[in-house]
């Protein structure tokens, strides 16, 4: 009823190009932008900040990153967690080894370091394919780890080999409070979003999803699978590496090599599959999804427990968290396995003939 | 001299222990097409289920025997490795038919996580021994003939022992048996195999099986090296490089590949190791995987790939 394009004439191609072609549309996502800017910091407790808000935007960042590799250009990476480690110690040399250097500028130097060996660990990608390559990018999360645990140059020497950072400060705005960090990253991430967005409709971004239909097709058509692929590679890790600068610094503050272990790559994979591969939307519900269950878990389960009158116990908690987290997982898988992003449009389409359908 | 070659053997044996995990990767990828990651919470499960089942069996039965308690709970939790692999047909695979190979992985990363939760909450999540009379103290042999003797290491001895009566079996089973002659048509083919009459759902369900039996074998090896915890879940991590470098598909590229692989992590833990640092063995054998792959994108003994528009 109110969610009907009826009586929207687009009278221009660049109307009938835009990212939201609804008016509804406009107006939702401008309604959730400002009120993520003006209300949440106004409405929310700083423990949501910690525990869910920030991470959240961190990881559907990185969840942005691993979509256009995975979702757009269909080269499965289990070496996620590895970009973003190289983006957070890049990050972390280039901030404290040149004096005055722009908090933002190191950020994105960090993704630029992550883009290039991101393009180095891609070059596998050339010659294998699908699960092999799945596999083979697991040699860059085993080589990171070792060379940031291994390697006292990259922490700075620290002899705990954990490494920290404070004081954070973009120009004369100090980033202390966790409004402050929440409102950093969300900033970060509308613009990288809009990036990304803009990239997947553009000629580089249906290179890719040529290359990913069908890698063979798309060369015979003149598309370069060097360029395609590596230009993939190179962005998906530039968007990982800067969501892990902003981990590790903002998140986290104080950091070692097993925050980037496998199981953070597996969680990005988790939140692309999960959420929608090839959807920028879909990114967004994954990391959403992936970051609230455990806590949400957490919450409720000792609640249940104690509804039947059964006290779980902190260890039980646990164990109970991993199957109902495995089994959710694999529900969704089998139910939708396109993911939340083709719920969400198959909803939108009920929506637009509601209450009347055919 | 004599130090190398007992390096070499040390390669060789730890190589085999490699090669019996990647075998079940490469059996289940080889008959449905999934590339199984829950392999390793397989092991877990399985060494878990025998290192309790053998200190529960005496106490539930009265029986004294060693011997027979291993037995009892080596039965034990064979059957339960049947009944996990019923259930991940039924519940899970049944239900995904068809879909790409991404999806499938994360299925089966899912059934890691409820296997892992569901292990600990059955058995407990400490650190327990799995003991079946595994000799423990290492031997000299060849004294005479080079100097200074080579030191064997008699557990991984009789574990690579072991593992080749193990795949010598599996061998048997696929070429002499008519399960297993079915068992190898779906795996060339589904669709043609399901044509001439051969039960998919059944034989998935027994492919599993022989995955969980593998994994129980493979879990007691490593749960009577290592002790059973947490960790030994890792374990599939590190034989992932073993089953691409020998070819997905392959059950004698699971074996040679193990043994490359086990060799060159030795090799390069005691003769690189010293230059750059230790702990190399978990990358090298990835980038040692890698390098062959850029030649061999199959692997050493998978289908070539052949593309068609």
């Amino acid at each position: 009823m109110l969610y009907r394009e009826n009586g929207q004439f687009k009278t221009s191609y660049a109307a009938d190009q835009q990212i939201f072609a609804i008016a509804q549309d406009r107006w939702a996502i401008l309604a959730i932008i400002v009120f993520a800017l003006v209300g949440v910091p106004l409405l929310v407790d700083e423990y949501l900040f910690r525990a869910i808000l920030i991470p959240f935007l961190i990881l559907s960042l990185a969840a942005l990153g691993v979509n256009i590799l995975v979702g757009y250009c269909g080269q499965i990476t289990l070496g996620a967690g590895a970009f973003m480690a190289v983006g957070a110690y890049a990050a972390y040399n280039f901030h404290i080894r040149i004096d005055g250097l722009p908090l933002l500028v190191s950020f994105l130097l960090g993704g630029c370091t992550a883009a290039a060996v991101g393009i180095v660990f891609g070059i596998p990608s050339l010659r294998v394919r699908g699960l092999y390559l799945a596999v083979a990018t697991l040699a860059a999360q085993f080589f990171t780890d070792w060379v940031f645990l291994r390697v006292p140059w990259f922490t700075n020497n620290a002899s705990s080999g954990s490494v920290s950072v404070a004081n954070l400060q973009i120009l004369s705005w100090r980033i202390e409070t966790p409004v402050d960090k929440y409102l950093l990253c969300l900033t970060i991430l509308v613009v990288f979003a809009l990036l990304a967005k803009n990239m997947t409709r553009c000629a580089i971004g249906r290179q890719w999803m040529a290359i990913r239909d069908m890698d063979v097709a798309a060369e015979v058509i003149g598309i370069r699978p060097l360029f395609a692929k590596l230009s993939a590679f190179a962005v998906s890790s530039f968007f990982v590496g800067t969501a892990g600068a902003l981990w590790g610094f903002v998140h986290l503050a104080s950091w070692e090599p097993a925050a980037f272990s496998v199981d953070r790559s597996f969680q990005l994979l988790f939140m692309v599959i999960i959420g929608g591969l090839g959807s920028i939307m879909g990114s967004f519900f994954g990391a959403a999804f992936i970051v609230i269950l455990p806590i949400a878990l957490n919450q409720f389960l000792p609640a249940i427990g104690s509804v039947f009158g059964v006290s779980i116990s902190t260890a039980g908690v646990s164990h109970a968290e991993l199957i109902i987290f495995g089994a959710l997982i694999i529900f969704f898988l089998i139910k939708e396995p396109h993911g939340i992003a083709r719920m969400w449009s198959t909803g939108k389409e009920k929506l637009r003939l509601w209450p009347f359908p055919h | 001299m004599g130090f190398f070659i007992e390096t070499l053997i040390g390669g060789l044996m730890a190589g085999m222990l490699y090669s019996l995990v990647a075998l079940g990767f490469v059996l289940i990828f080889k008959a449905s097409g999934v590339f199984n990651f829950a392999q390793g919470a397989m092991v877990l499960f399985a060494a878990l289920a025998m290192a309790r089942f053998s200190a529960w069996v005496p106490e539930w039965l009265g029986v004294d025997s060693r011997l027979l308690a291993n037995g009892i709970a080596f039965v034990l939790s064979g059957a339960l490795m049947f009944a996990v692999a019923w259930l991940i047909e039924r519940l899970v695979l049944r239900h995904l038919v068809n879909q790409d190979g991404a999806t499938l992985l994360m299925a089966t990363l899912g059934i890691a996580y409820v296997l892992e939760g569901v292990g600990s909450s059955i058995f407990g999540s400490d650190i327990y021994k799995i003991d079946v009379g595994m000799p423990k103290e290492p031997v000299m042999i060849l004294e005479e003939s080079i100097e200074g003797g080579l030191l064997i290491n008699r557990e991984d001895f009789v574990a690579a022992l072991i593992a080749a009566l193990l795949v010598s079996l599996l061998w048997l089973f696929f070429q002499k048996t008519a399960t297993g002659r079915a068992l190898r048509a779906v795996a060339d083919d589904h669709q043609a195999a399901q044509s001439i009459g051969i039960p998919l759902n059944r034989i998935w369900v027994i492919v599993w099986c022989v995955a969980g039996l593998v994994a129980l074998v493979a879990g007691i090896i490593w749960g009577s090296k290592l002790g059973v915890q947490f960790s030994l879940a890792t374990v599939a991590l590190r034989a992932l490089p073993v089953v691409i470098l020998g070819g997905l598909t392959s059950i004698p590229g699971a074996i040679i590949g193990g043994l490359i692989i086990g060799v060159g992590e030795k090799l390069s833990e005691v003769y690189l190791g010293p230059f750059i640092g230790g702990g190399i063995e978990i990358w090298f054998a990835y980038q040692l995987a890698l390098v062959f792959l850029l030649f061999r994108p199959q692997g050493l003994f998978g289908e070539k790939i052949i593309d068609r528009v």
